[in-house]
């Protein structure tokens, strides 16, 4: 509470007058620590990593390291489909899928750069995660077969159920 | 069972020589010494009160198991029947060699060990844990367990350092309103965390019922974020990235969201609204006998203090008031009874939580009618367990 207060002091009183450590634990994280762990990518773009990736790369990616737990054309198995599943939200089977539910297309960058493949999370490059994530995209048609993504194209690309998602929580909606 | 060796020949025999008049056996030798083990461990005779798979899992490393609800007491859950989620295994992890980086819009980026997390002031508090896919619109068979309907709820002491203390160290800075918390596992699990619950209750845990983390909850750090779905209480926390917008990561967006019968999904659905549950009798129980037998329970509010809890004998169609077991804490387990005489005819067991925000735990109908039977989670509906007249007790939900 006395922290709370005391933020809320600095606050008024304006631009530098904020508040200073109480406690002095810690240290300073660097610019090159904090590049290593830093690894989150914004719907934005925020955060995505320079280098680019081809569908034709991603293809010989996804065969070598995705299609045995999600299938060959992304169909699914052990793991989640990647494709397919249009039409189906509204229906009494919804189909949830990156081509049909997910949003953003940096969050599929998010994803597998932090925890794909599933059996060496982390181990791909830049480059082989955009072009992993280009041809996931490619297969549900969302970029053409000669798409090469970067930072910047990879955030304009706009995902077919960009509009489905509604907040805040409605809640309490029952009763 | 931990008598499963002998046969039951011999069982019956040893029994009827422990029972009075005799003298039991126990009695007439010394016992196990202290330290076997150093690490105490249930009796053998409660084997089988354990956590159990949720469902087949396709990858054992990403997948679930439950807590025994139905053979617990109080409101307290053993740390070795906490519920599991896991989306890339338990890792290992030397306390030594994990830091907690703070960043992102903040005016010190700063790098904490466990030992100076450790050094802050530090608060305890009871609350419950609930996995927002604790439930099942569609329905589980009539075998099925309170652990099997419900298990994905715990409820432990959760000590350590509050969210907003460490994030004062680092200075937040004007604007920021989200909150990034990543995890040290294999899918380096992050969910977005609204600032005013950084700054309201939440806590940097590394303790749990007075002991350190398990491994499996998080050890040796875990975020914990009272009253929400239990996903964003990230385990093996080793990064918070302050900014000014949610991060759309992939668990905040194509898995705990909720999918509404006209296709669009609610997102951003955090807090584990009032819900309840009998644990005894309850699925997979029998009574055993006409006459006395005391219904008891649990319920949770993500809200605050459970205020009432009412049971019913005859599937809804009257309630009456249960007594609520003191403590009664907010964001925690509270346990409720209820006294009941069985006269043998069937029974369909209800009970019904309201909470200080004055909600009301709703019906299956009236859940399903405002969303369907696709929103997955945050099934928080009156249960029916069926009394049969054999005393058997099933899932009639």
């Amino acid at each position: 509470m006395v922290l709370a207060f005391a933020l809320v002091l600095a606050g008024a009183s304006g631009a530098g007058a904020r508040p200073q450590p109480t406690y002095g634990l810690g240290r300073p994280a660097t610019p090159r620590e904090i590049a290593g762990w830093d690894i989150d990518a914004r719907a934005d773009g925020a955060g995505l990593p320079p280098g680019h990736g081809a569908v034709s790369d991603g293809q010989a990616i996804f065969e070598h390291r995705c299609a045995a737990c999600h299938g060959e054309n992304g169909e699914g198995g052990a793991a989640d489909a990647l494709v397919g599943g249009a039409g189906t939200l509204a229906t009494a089977k919804p189909v949830r899928t990156v081509g049909n539910y997910w949003p953003y297309a940096t969050t599929l960058f998010d994803y597998v750069r932090r925890a794909m493949p599933f059996n060496a999370p982390q181990s791909l490059t830049a480059d082989q995660t955009y072009a992993v994530v280009a041809y996931v995209l490619f297969l549900n048609h969302i970029v053409p077969a000669k798409a090469v993504l970067d930072a910047k194209t990879l955030a304009a690309v706009k995902m077919p159920n960009r509009g489905g998602f509604r907040s805040p929580d409605p809640r309490p909606d029952a009763p | 069972m931990g008598a499963a060796s002998i046969k039951p020949s011999e069982a019956q025999a040893d029994v009827a020589d422990n029972l009075p008049p005799n003298v039991p056996e126990w009695m007439k030798a010394q016992g196990a010494p202290v330290l076997h083990p150093a690490y105490g461990v249930p009796s053998p005779f409660e084997a089988d009160v354990v956590r159990r798979a949720r469902s087949r899992a396709r990858m054992s490393t990403a997948a679930s198991s439950t807590t025994p609800l139905q053979d617990l007491h109080g409101i307290v859950t053993p740390n070795g029947l906490h519920f599991e989620r896991h989306h890339a295994g338990v890792p290992t992890i030397d306390p030594e060699q994990h830091r907690l980086m703070v960043h992102g819009m903040v005016d010190r980026p700063l790098i904490f060990t466990m030992a100076e997390i450790m050094r802050f002031p530090s608060q305890s508090h009871l609350y419950f844990l609930e996995c927002s896919g604790n439930g099942s619109f569609a329905g589980l068979p009539s075998t099925a367990t309170a652990q099997d309907t419900h298990g994905l709820i715990s409820c432990c002491e959760w000590t350590g350092v509050p969210l907003a203390t460490v994030l004062a160290e680092a200075g937040v800075q004007p604007h920021a309103a989200w909150v990034l918390a990543e995890g040290a596992d294999g899918a380096g699990m992050t969910r977005s965390i609204p600032i005013a619950k950084a700054m309201d209750d939440a806590l940097l845990a590394y303790a749990q019922n007075g002991e350190r983390l398990r491994p499996e909850q998080g050890y040796p750090l875990r975020l914990f974020l009272p009253g929400y779905e239990g996903n964003m209480s990230v385990k093996w926390l080793r990064r918070l990235k302050i900014g000014d917008q949610p991060f759309e990561t992939r668990e905040e967006t194509s898995k705990y969201t909720d999918l509404m019968p006209d296709g669009t999904a609610r997102q951003f659905t955090f807090v584990m609204e009032a819900r309840s549950v009998i644990t005894h009798p309850s699925g997979g129980q029998t009574l055993d006998g006409h006459g006395f037998h005391e219904i008891a329970g649990l319920a949770w509010s993500g809200h605050g203090k459970i205020t009432r809890v009412e049971v019913s004998v005859d599937g809804g169609a009257h309630w009456r008031d249960a007594k609520l077991q003191t403590p009664v804490l907010p964001k925690c387990l509270t346990r409720f009874r209820a006294a009941w005489t069985w006269d043998g005819a069937p029974a369909r067991l209800q009970s019904r939580a309201t909470d200080e925000s004055g909600y009301v735990q709703p019906t299956r109908d009236m859940l399903v009618g405002a969303r369907g039977l696709n929103s997955g989670y945050h099934d928080n509906a009156i249960h029916t367990w069926g009394v049969l007249a054999d005393g058997s007790v099933i899932n009639a939900t």
